[in-house]
C-alpha cells in the first residue's frame, strides 16, 4: 500500500475520516513551525526544567544485579512531574495548542498516565480538558482517575468494545470528528495517524537524549542494550530515538504477553498481529483474518492495546529494534523485585522492561551495560498488584 | 462501473425527483432478519441502498450505527458472510444501486485487491472507506477501479475549494456530502447544506452529490435536493427503528416500510 504522509518505510500514514484530514495537516504545520522558532524550545525547555522537574538521572542499581555480570541503569522517568514519562510530550502538545489558538484539551488513557499528564497541561494552561477511559481501566486505575479529577478535568468513562485504551481512542477521535475546530486531540502514545508518530517522539527524544550523555559520564561508553515497555510505544521510542544510530546499541521493545504468547490473552502486536490499519495508521494490528480488531490483554493497562506505533513497526522489519514479550507473572516478578531490593516501585508497564533486562542479566556470560526505561512509577498499580498478589483474576 | 448509479441519477431527474438511499449494516440484526429488512427497503421504494460491513472500531459512526455492527459481529456477520448476503439480494434486484461502506482495515483483511474483486462479484456498484481521506486514497481507489467499483469519498463541511475539487474528480458514482460535522446520527440534525458549495461541486465536474449525517426527516430530504443536491441518506434513523424492535421482525418491516415511504415521497421536487 502506497503511505503518502508521514510513512516509516511501508507503515504510517494518515487514515482518518475526510473531516480530520485537514486539521491533522494544520497541526503538521503548526508542528514543523515550531520545531523551527527557537522561543518554542526556549519555553518548552523551561517547563521540563523547572515545572515537570528534568533531567531525570540515570541509576545504576546497586542490588537487583548482584550475582550478574550486568550493570543496569534506570532512566528515572518515575521521577517526573505527573510520575510517568507521559508529560514530556503533554506539555509540548499543550503548547502546540495554544499556539494554534486551541482552548479545550481532550485525550484518551489506559493507565491513566497520560490522562493525568494532560489534566496537569489543562490546569496549567488553563484549558478545558475532558479525558476518555474506558471504564475497565478507570476501575483498575483509580487512584489516577481522582487524580484527573482533582486537577479538573472532565474524566468520561467509556463502555464500548473492551472498555479499555483503544475504546477510549476511538470515542476521542469521536469527538474530535465534532470539535477540531477549538480542539486539540492530544494523543498519548507514539501511534496514530501522521503527524502523532513524529510529534510524540520528537518530544520524547528527550529521554534518550539525556541517558546518551549520562551513560557516557557514569560508562564512558556507550550501554550494550536499551530496553522499554511497548504498548502503543511512546517511551520506547523516547529512549530509542538517539540510539538507533548507532549500530552497537541493541533496542529491545518489550511487549505484554500477558497469560502467554501460547494463549490469546496478550497485547503482543508486533509479535502476534499483521500489518493493518487501526487509529489512523498502517501497522502492526492485533486482528482475526477479516480484519476485526482483538481485544487484548494484559495486566498493565497503558500496554493493553492491540496496535503499535509505525515506527516500531519499521524498526522491527528493518531489524533494527527486537520485540519480545514479557507476561504479565514475569512484570509482576520484576515490580516485587525492584520494590523490594532497590526501594523502588516501578509502574507496572515498566516492569515488563525491567523483566526482560533481568533475564538478560542472569544469562550474561561477559560484562553488559543496560539501561532500561523506568518510563513510570508505580503507586497507580497498588491495587492492581495487591488483587494478583491475593490470586485474584488479573482484570 | 458507476453505471447502475447513472442510470439511476438519470431516470430520478426524468422524473424530477431526488434519491432516497436509506443505509443499514449488514447483518443487522441477524443474518436472516437483514436479509428480509434489506427487501423491505427495496420494495418501500429505496432508489439505492447504502450497506454497511461491520466493524469493530467504527470510528466515524455514533452509538446507533456502532450498536448495529456489534449485533452483527454477534450474529456471526464475516465479511464473506455479508458478501454472500448482498450477492443473494443482488439477484433479486439487479438494477438499484449498491454502495458498500466500510473501514479501511476490512477492506485490507484478506488482501484489497481480493476485497474489490470479491465486492463486485457480490454485486456492489461503490465502496466508500469511511477512514481513508483523499490525501491517503491512492492505493483504495486505484483497486476499486481496477475491480470495476466506483469509490466514492466524503465532502466534509471544512473542505476548502482545492479539496472539493479533487474530490469531485476522484469519486465515482456519487459524492458524499457531510451533512454536517461529527459523526453519523440522527441525534444532530443536519445543517442546511451550502448551495454554493455543492454547486462548486458540479461545475468542478463531480458526480451526483448526495447527503447523509443527521438526516431524520421528510423536511431534511427536502432541504437537501433545496439546496442541489441530487439525493439524501438516512443511516442512523433507519437503524435506530431495528433497534427499537429487536424480537419483532414484523413491526420493524412494517415501521422501515412506512419510514422509506415518508422520506421518498418527499424527494418529489421542483
Amino acid at each position: 500500500m502506497e503511505i503518502t504522509k508521514g510513512a516509516f518505510g511501508e507503515f504510517g500514514g494518515m487514515f482518518v475520516p475526510e473531516i480530520l484530514a485537514p486539521t491533522l495537516l494544520e497541526l503538521e504545520r503548526a508542528f514543523e513551525e515550531a520545531q523551527a522558532d527557537p522561543a518554542f524550545g526556549a519555553e518548552l525547555d523551561g517547563l521540563l526544567r523547572e515545572y515537570a522537574g528534568r533531567e531525570t538521572p540515570l541509576y545504576r542499581c546497586r542490588n537487583i544485579t548482584s550475582g550478574t555480570k550486568a550493570r543496569i541503569y534506570l532512566k528515572r522517568e518515575d521521577l517526573l512531574h505527573g510520575g510517568a514519562h507521559k508529560t514530556n510530550q503533554v506539555l509540548g502538545q499543550a503548547l502546540l495548542a495554544r499556539r494554534m489558538g486551541k482552548t479545550r484539551l481532550i485525550a484518551e488513557t489506559g493507565a491513566g498516565q497520560h490522562g493525568v499528564a494532560t489534566a496537569i497541561a489543562g490546569a496549567l494552561f488553563k484549558m478545558e480538558t475532558r479525558v476518555y477511559m474506558g471504564s475497565k481501566d478507570m476501575e483498575r486505575q483509580a487512584p489516577n482517575v481522582f487524580r484527573m479529577r482533582l486537577m479538573g478535568a472532565e474524566v468520561v468513562p467509556v463502555e464500548t468494545g473492551s472498555r479499555g485504551l483503544k475504546d477510549a481512542i476511538n470515542e476521542a477521535l469521536r469527538d474530535w470528528a465534532g470539535s477540531y475546530e477549538r480542539t486539540h486531540y492530544l494523543l498519548g502514545t507514539a501511534a496514530g495517524a501522521h503527524p502523532f508518530p513524529t510529534i510524540v517522539r520528537e518530544f520524547q527524544r528527550v529521554i534518550g537524549r539525556e541517558a546518551k550523555r549520562q551513560i557516557a559520564e557514569a560508562e564512558g561508553r556507550l550501554p550494550d542494550a536499551v530496553f522499554a515497555c511497548v504498548g502503543g510505544g511512546s517511551n520506547a521510542i523516547g529512549i530509542f530515538a538517539d540510539f538507533i544510530d548507532e549500530p552497537s546499541v541493541e533496542l529491545v521493545g518489550v511487549e505484554p504477553a500477558g497469560h502467554g504468547l501460547h494463549t490469546e490473552k496478550h497485547g503482543a502486536t508486533i509479535e502476534k498481529g499483521r500489518p493493518g490499519i487501526l487509529h489512523g495508521s498502517y501497522s502492526y494490528v492485533l486482528q482475526d483474518e477479516d480484519g476485526q480488531i482483538r481485544e487484548s490483554h494484559s495486566i498493565s493497562a497503558g500496554l493493553d492495546y492491540p496496535g503499535v506505533g509505525a515506527q516500531h513497526s519499521y524498526l522491527h522489519s528493518i531489524g533494527r529494534a527486537k520485540y519480545v514479550g514479557a507476561t504479565d507473572k514475569e512484570a509482576l516478578g520484576a515490580f516485587a523485585l525492584l520494590s523490594r531490593e532497590e526501594g523502588i516501585i516501578p509502574a507496572l508497564e515498566s516492569s515488563h522492561a525491567l523483566a526482560e533486562a533481568m533475564k538478560r542479566a542472569r544469562a550474561a556470560k561477559e560484562e553488559q551495560v543496560y539501561i532500561v526505561n523506568l518510563s513510570g512509577r508505580g503507586d497507580k498499580d497498588m491495587e492492581q498488584v495487591m488483587r494478583s498478589a491475593q490470586g485474584g483474576e488479573s482484570r | 462501473m458507476s453505471l447502475r448509479y447513472e442510470r439511476m441519477f438519470a431516470l430520478l431527474r426524468e422524473h424530477r425527483e431526488g434519491a432516497f438511499i436509506p443505509f443499514v449494516t449488514l447483518g443487522d440484526p441477524n443474518m436472516t432478519e437483514s436479509e428480509a429488512i434489506i427487501e423491505t427497503l427495496l420494495d418501500s421504494g429505496a432508489d439505492a441502498l447504502e450497506l454497511g460491513l461491520p466493524f469493530s472500531d467504527p470510528v466515524a459512526d455514533g452509538p446507533v450505527i456502532q450498536a448495529a455492527a456489534n449485533r452483527a459481529l454477534k450474529s456471526g456477520a464475516t465479511t464473506g458472510a455479508c458478501f454472500e448476503l448482498m450477492a443473494r439480494v443482488r439477484k433479486n434486484y439487479p438494477g438499484v444501486p449498491f454502495g458498500l461502506l466500510v473501514y479501511a482495515n476490512l477492506a485490507l483483511g484478506r488482501g484489497m485487491e481480493n476485497f474489490y474483486a470479491r465486492a463486485a462479484e457480490c454485486g456492489a456498484d461503490s465502496v466508500l472507506a469511511a477512514d481513508v481521506p483523499v490525501v491517503s486514497a491512492k492505493s483504495f481507489a486505484g483497486e476499486a477501479e481496477r475491480a470495476g467499483i466506483a469509490p466514492v469519498f466524503i465532502v466534509p463541511p471544512n473542505a476548502d475549494e482545492a479539496k472539493l475539487r479533487e474530490i469531485a474528480g476522484l469519486s465515482k458514482g456519487y459524492v458524499y456530502f457531510l451533512g454536517r460535522e461529527g459523526v453519523t446520527g440522527a441525534d444532530r440534525e443536519m445543517n442546511a447544506p451550502l448551495a454554493s458549495k455543492i454547486a462548486f461541486l458540479k461545475d468542478a465536474g463531480s458526480p451526483p452529490v448526495v447527503v447523509g449525517f443527521g438526516i431524520s426527516r421528510p423536511e431534511h430530504v427536502k432541504a437537501c435536493l433545496n439546496a442541489g443536491a441530487d439525493g439524501a441518506i438516512a443511516g442512523s434513523a433507519t437503524v435506530a427503528i431495528i433497534a427499537a424492535n429487536l424480537g419483532d421482525a414484523k413491526k420493524t418491516r412494517a415501521l422501515l416500510r412506512e419510514f422509506v415511504g415518508t422520506m421518498k415521497a418527499a424527494t418529489n421536487y421542483r
